[in-house]
C-alpha cells in the first residue's frame, strides 16, 4: 500500500547559539492510510518540528529544513510554493493543537470557522455549506449542532472545542492528520472519548494520523505503530505492540520503565501513627458581587474531611475543576477556607489572623506546579532556599550551611546556590523548590501537581525524591494530582474528588481495586493504557 | 539495566547548563550600547546636560543684560560689549538678540537648565510617588477601590489646568512649576505599577514567599519591585519629555517660571509678537526644545526595546 506520508531523511537546523545544531536529524517514517502513528518523546525531542514541517509551518528564518523530503502522497511538501502548501492544508492534510481555546478564534462563532474552510477551498452554496457544517459536527458528536454552530468557542468545554477542531480538521476529508497532544490539556474522561474518536474517525475515512505525545499511556491507547524520538532522531520505531512491550533501545526502555504503573503499589502502613493535619467541613465559596445584579456563589470547596497522618501520604485527585487546589490552597492558608476547620496537630488553624498564624505557617509547606514559576527569576537559588529561615530568624551563614545540607538531600550540586533560576532544568527547579520547602522543617508537605509539568523520566525521580524526603523526615505528604498512575504509586490513601465534594475516600489500593461511587469507576475507566502493564518488559 | 540509562539527571545538567551560556551571554550594559536608539538618544542627552552645566563657560553673557541699542539684532551680528569693570570686549549674537536686546544664545544655553532641571525633578518625583501607592494599591486588595478612585479624579484634572490654578495661588516659581506638573502624572505611574504588581503578585514565587512566612513590605521589596523596574524606567523617559514640554508651554502661556528667568518657553513667548520680521527668537529655542524631546523619546523607546525583549519583537 502507498504511504500517505513519506518522510525521508529530514533534518531541520536550529538557529545559532542553541543548545544543538538540529531540531531534526535524518528523521524517516511513513504513515499508511488508515493507520495510527504515534510520535512519542520528551520535551524537545523534535516531535512538534516533525509535525509544524509537514505543515509548512516552521517558522521562517528560524528553523529551515536542510536536507531530506517529505512526501505527502508523491508532492514533496519541502519544494511546495506556499499557495500549493495552502491549497493542500485541509484538504490533502490538517493539523488539530494541543489547547483548543487558543487555536480557536475567540471572536469567531464556531459555525463560521468550519465554513471559513469550506469557504477558502471549495464552491458551494451556503446551504450546501451549512449542511455539511452541521454533518461533520454530528460525525465529531457534538450534541445540539444545529445550536452549537451559533455560539462561540468559550461557550464550549474543553472537549467540545476540540471536537470543533477536529471538525475543523476533517470537515475536507484529508488522507493525514496531524495531531499534537490533542489530549493533554484534557480531563482524562474527556480524553478517553476524544481518542476513541480519533480512532472511530480514522477507520471510517482511512485517514493516515501521526499523533504526537508524551504520554505512553496514549500510545498504548491509540497507536498502531510507534516511533520514539530523541533529540531530534527517531531511536526507535516498530508495531505499537512490540515496542512497548519489548523495547529495544536504552532511552525507550527508560521511558517505558519510568510510567507509573496502574497497580497501586504495596505500602506499608502505620496507622496507629499520629495525625497532624485534619480538616473537618472545610468550604470555600466565592461570591461575585456586582452592581445591578443578584450576586453569584460558586462552592469550590464543600465540607471536605481529610485526615493525614505522620509519615503518611494523602492523595487528593480529580479533574481540572474539581476543587482540589482549593482544599491545597485553604490548607497552606494561601486561601481563607469560607467555613469549615483546619486543625495542624490539633490546633485550630484555618480561622488564625496574620499575625497568629506566623509560627504554624512554617509547619505546612506547598510546592507548585509549574517549576518556571515556583522561583523568583531575578534572585539566585540560594537566596530563594534561604529566605524561609531567615524569616524566622535563623542567620544567614547558618541557613545557607542548611541549604547546603538540603542540596545534597535533592540530589544538587551544593556549590550551585548563587545561581539563577534559568540555569536550571524543570526538573532541577522542582528538587530546588523541594529544597526550599525542607528549610522550614515542616511537618506536613503539600505537593500540588508538583510532577505534572515534567517529563515522564524527570517526573519518576522527583517522585521518588518526594518519597525519600517522606520517609527521611517522616513527613506527612498530601499530594493533589489528575494523574491516577501517579497516585497510585505514591498514596497510601487518596480522596477523589468531583464537583467540589469528595466522592470517595480510602486507602488506594481500595480505591483503585474495588472503587465504590461511579465517578471514580469512570475515571479508573477513562485512564489511557489502563490495561496495559509497562513494566512487564522488565519481569525476567 | 545497561548503566547510561541511570543518568538522565547528568545529561539534564549539561543541556541546561550550555542553553544557559549561549542564551545570556551579553549583560544589560552591553545590549543598550548596541541598540542605535539609546547611543543616540543617550548621546543628545548628555551633550544637553553638559550643555546646561556648563553653561556660563560656552562663551556666554548674563542673559538678562538688556542693552536697547542692540535690541532685534539678526543672528551673526558683532559688537563690543562693556563689561562691569569698564573694559570692552567683542562678541557676536550668534543666534541674535531679542526685543529688550538680550543674547538669545545665551538665553537659550542658560534657558536648557531649567527644562532638563524640570523634566528629570517630574519624572523621579512622579515615579518616586506613583511607584510607591501603585506597590500599595496592587498588593494590598482592600486599599486598592479607594487609592484607585482617587486616582481616576485626579486623571479628570486637565494638567495645564491644574498649573494655571496653582500658580495664581502660589507664587510662580520652579517648586511650583514641577508640583503642577507632576501631580498629574501620578496616575499614570500608579496604574502602570498596579497593573504590575496585580499579575506578580499571583505568580507561584510570591505565593511561596507567603507560605514561608515573609512579611508584606517584604516580600513587595524583594519580589514585586524588581520587575516594576524596567518598565518605570520607560515610563520615565516619557515623563521626562512630556514635562519639559509643559513646562515650554506653561512659561509661553505666562503661567510658568518667571519671565525674568529664561527658559525656551518664556524666550519663545516673548519672542512671538515679532515672529515674522524676527524669527530667530522663535527658531533657536525651539530647535533646542525639539531636539531635546525628540531624543528622550527615542531613547524611551530604545530602552524599552532593550529591556523588554518581548515588546521589540512584536514591533520588529
Amino acid at each position: 500500500m502507498q504511504p500517505v506520508l513519506k518522510i525521508d531523511n529530514l533534518s531541520v537546523q536550529l538557529p545559532k547559539g542553541a543548545d544543538r545544531q538540529h531540531a531534526l536529524e535524518y528523521v524517516s517514517f511513513e504513515v499508511h492510510p488508515g493507520e495510527i502513528l504515534c510520535l512519542v518523546g520528551e520535551s524537545g525531542s523534535g516531535k512538534s518540528v516533525t509535525g509544524l514541517s509537514v505543515m509548512g509551518l516552521l517558522p521562517k528564518g528560524q528553523l529551515t529544513p536542510v536536507s531530506g523530503q517529505i512526501l505527502l502522497q508523491d508532492e514533496n511538501l519541502l519544494e511546495a510554493s506556499d499557495e500549493r502548501l495552502r491549497d493542500l492544508r485541509c484538504t490533502g492534510m490538517s493539523m488539530i493543537f494541543q489547547e483548543p481555546m487558543t487555536a480557536l478564534n475567540p471572536v469567531m462563532r464556531c459555525g463560521d470557522q468550519i465554513d471559513e474552510v469550506l469557504r477558502t477551498h471549495i464552491r458551494l452554496a451556503p446551504k450546501e455549506r451549512t449542511q455539511r457544517i452541521l454533518r461533520i459536527m454530528e460525525e465529531v458528536r457534538l450534541p445540539e449542532p444545529k445550536r452549537l454552530i451559533n455560539t462561540y468557542p468559550h461557550q464550549l468545554s474543553g472537549g467540545q472545542r476540540q471536537r470543533i477542531m477536529i471538525a475543523m480538521a476533517l470537515v475536507l476529508e484529508p488522507v493525514l492528520l496531524i495531531a499534537d497532544e490533542p489530549t493533554t490539556a484534557l480531563d482524562v474522561t474527556t480524553q478517553a472519548s476524544i481518542l476513541q474518536l480519533i480512532r472511530d474517525i480514522q477507520r471510517d475515512h482511512q485517514t493516515g494520523v501521526l499523533f504526537i505525545t508524551h504520554d505512553f499511556g496514549v500510545v498504548a491507547e491509540i497507536a498502531d505503530r510507534v516511533a520514539v524520538m530523541q533529540w531530534g532522531k527517531v531511536v526507535e520505531f516498530g508495531e505499537a505492540k512490540q515496542v512497548l512491550s519489548n523495547p529495544q533501545h536504552a532511552y525507550t526502555r527508560m521511558l517505558i520503565r519510568s510510567v507509573p504503573s496502574m497497580t497501586p503499589s504495596q505500602r506499608e502502613r502505620d496507622a496507629s501513627a499520629q495525625v497532624v493535619l485534619n480538616t473537618s467541613g472545610l468550604s470555600k465559596t466565592y461570591s461575585e458581587r456586582a452592581f445591578f445584579r443578584s450576586t453569584r456563589t460558586v462552592h469550590a470547596v464543600q465540607k471536605v474531611d481529610l485526615e493525614v497522618r505522620r509519615g503518611e501520604t494523602l492523595g487528593i485527585v480529580g479533574e481540572s475543576g474539581s476543587g482540589k487546589t482549593t482544599v491545597a490552597r485553604c490548607i497552606a492558608r494561601l486561601t481563607d477556607p469560607s467555613s469549615g476547620e483546619i486543625f495542624l496537630d490539633g490546633k485550630e488553624i484555618g480561622r488564625l489572623r496574620t499575625g497568629q498564624l506566623r509560627p504554624y505557617r512554617r509547619r505546612i509547606q506547598i510546592i507548585f506546579q509549574d517549576p518556571y514559576r515556583s522561583l523568583n527569576p531575578r534572585r539566585v537559588v540560594g537566596d530563594s532556599i534561604i529566605e524561609g529561615a531567615t524569616n524566622y530568624g535563623l542567620p544567614r551563614d547558618k541557613a545557607l550551611e542548611r541549604a547546603r545540607s538540603l542540596m545534597e538531600l535533592v540530589q544538587l550540586d551544593p556549590n550551585v546556590l548563587d545561581r539563577f533560576p534559568h540555569q536550571f532544568s524543570g526538573g532541577q527547579r522542582q528538587r530546588i523548590c523541594i529544597a526550599r520547602a525542607l528549610t522550614m522543617e515542616p511537618e506536613v508537605l503539600i505537593a500540588d501537581e508538583a510532577v505534572s509539568a515534567l517529563d515522564v523520566s524527570v517526573q519518576a525521580q522527583v517522585l521518588k525524591l518526594l518519597d525519600d524526603v517522606r520517609k527521611h523526615f517522616n513527613l506527612a505528604l498530601l499530594f493533589i494530582t489528575h494523574d491516577l498512575r501517579v497516585a497510585a504509586q505514591i498514596c497510601d490513601t487518596m480522596a477523589v474528588m468531583s464537583q467540589s465534594k469528595v466522592v470517595e475516600y480510602g486507602l488506594t489500593r481500595d480505591v483503585f481495586t474495588n472503587p465504590q461511587h461511579e465517578y471514580t469507576q469512570s475515571l479508573l475507566n477513562a485512564a489511557p493504557g489502563k490495561g496495559w502493564d509497562f513494566g512487564a518488559f522488565l519481569a525476567p | 539495566m545497561s548503566a547510561p540509562e541511570e543518568s538522565p539527571i547528568a545529561l539534564e545538567v549539561d543541556s541546561a547548563a550550555s542553553a544557559a551560556a549561549v542564551s545570556r551571554p551579553r549583560t544589560v550594559l552591553q545590549m543598550l550600547v548596541r541598540n542605535p536608539s539609546v547611543c543616540f538618544g543617550g548621546v543628545v542627552l548628555v551633550v544637553m546636560l553638559l550643555t546646561a552645566l556648563l553653561a556660563p563657560f560656552l562663551g556666554t553673557i548674563d542673559p538678562s543684560n538688556i542693552d536697547p541699542i542692540y535690541r532685534n539684532k539678526v543672528p551673526g551680528t558683532e559688537r563690543m560689549l562693556r563689561l562691569d569693570d569698564g573694559s570692552e570686549v567683542p562678541i557676536t549674537h550668534w543666534m541674535g538678540t531679542d526685543m529688550l536686546g538680550r543674547d538669545v544664545y545665551s538665553r537659550v544655553i542658560y534657558g536648557s537648565q531649567i527644562s532638563l532641571v524640570v523634566g528629570l525633578a517630574v519624572a523621579i518625583l512622579s515615579i518616586a510617588v506613583g511607584l510607591t501607592i501603585g506597590l500599595v494599591s496592587g498588593y494590598i486588595r482592600w486599599l486598592d477601590g479607594i487609592v484607585m478612585r482617587i486616582m481616576d479624579g485626579l486623571m479628570a484634572i486637565p494638567g495645564i489646568l491644574l498649573a494655571i490654578a496653582l500658580m495664581s495661588l502660589f507664587n510662580a516659581g520652579l517648586g511650583t512649576v514641577i508640583f503642577a506638573i507632576f501631580i498629574p502624572e501620578i496616575p499614570r505611574v500608579v496604574r502602570l505599577v498596579r497593573s504590575i504588581v496585580l499579575s506578580i503578585r499571583e505568580e507561584p514565587y510570591v505565593e511561596a514567599a507567603i507560605s514561608v512566612g515573609t512579611s508584606v513590605p517584604l516580600i513587595l521589596i524583594r519580589h514585586v519591585l524588581p520587575n516594576t523596574i524596567a518598565p518605570l524606567i520607560v515610563q520615565g523617559t516619557y515623563i521626562c519629555a512630556s514635562a519639559i514640554l509643559v513646562e515650554a508651554i506653561l512659561s509661553f502661556l505666562g503661567v510658568g517660571i518667571p519671565p525674568e528667568i529664561p527658559t525656551w518657553g518664556n524666550i519663545m513667548a516673548e519672542g512671538r509678537m515679532l515672529f515674522r520680521v524676527f524669527p530667530h527668537n522663535l527658531l533657536y529655542p525651539g530647535i533646542f526644545l525639539a531636539f531635546t524631546i525628540l531624543a528622550v523619546n527615542v531613547l524611551g523607546d530604545g530602552l524599552r526595546d532593550t529591556l523588554d525583549p518581548r515588546m521589540a519583537k512584536r514591533l520588529g
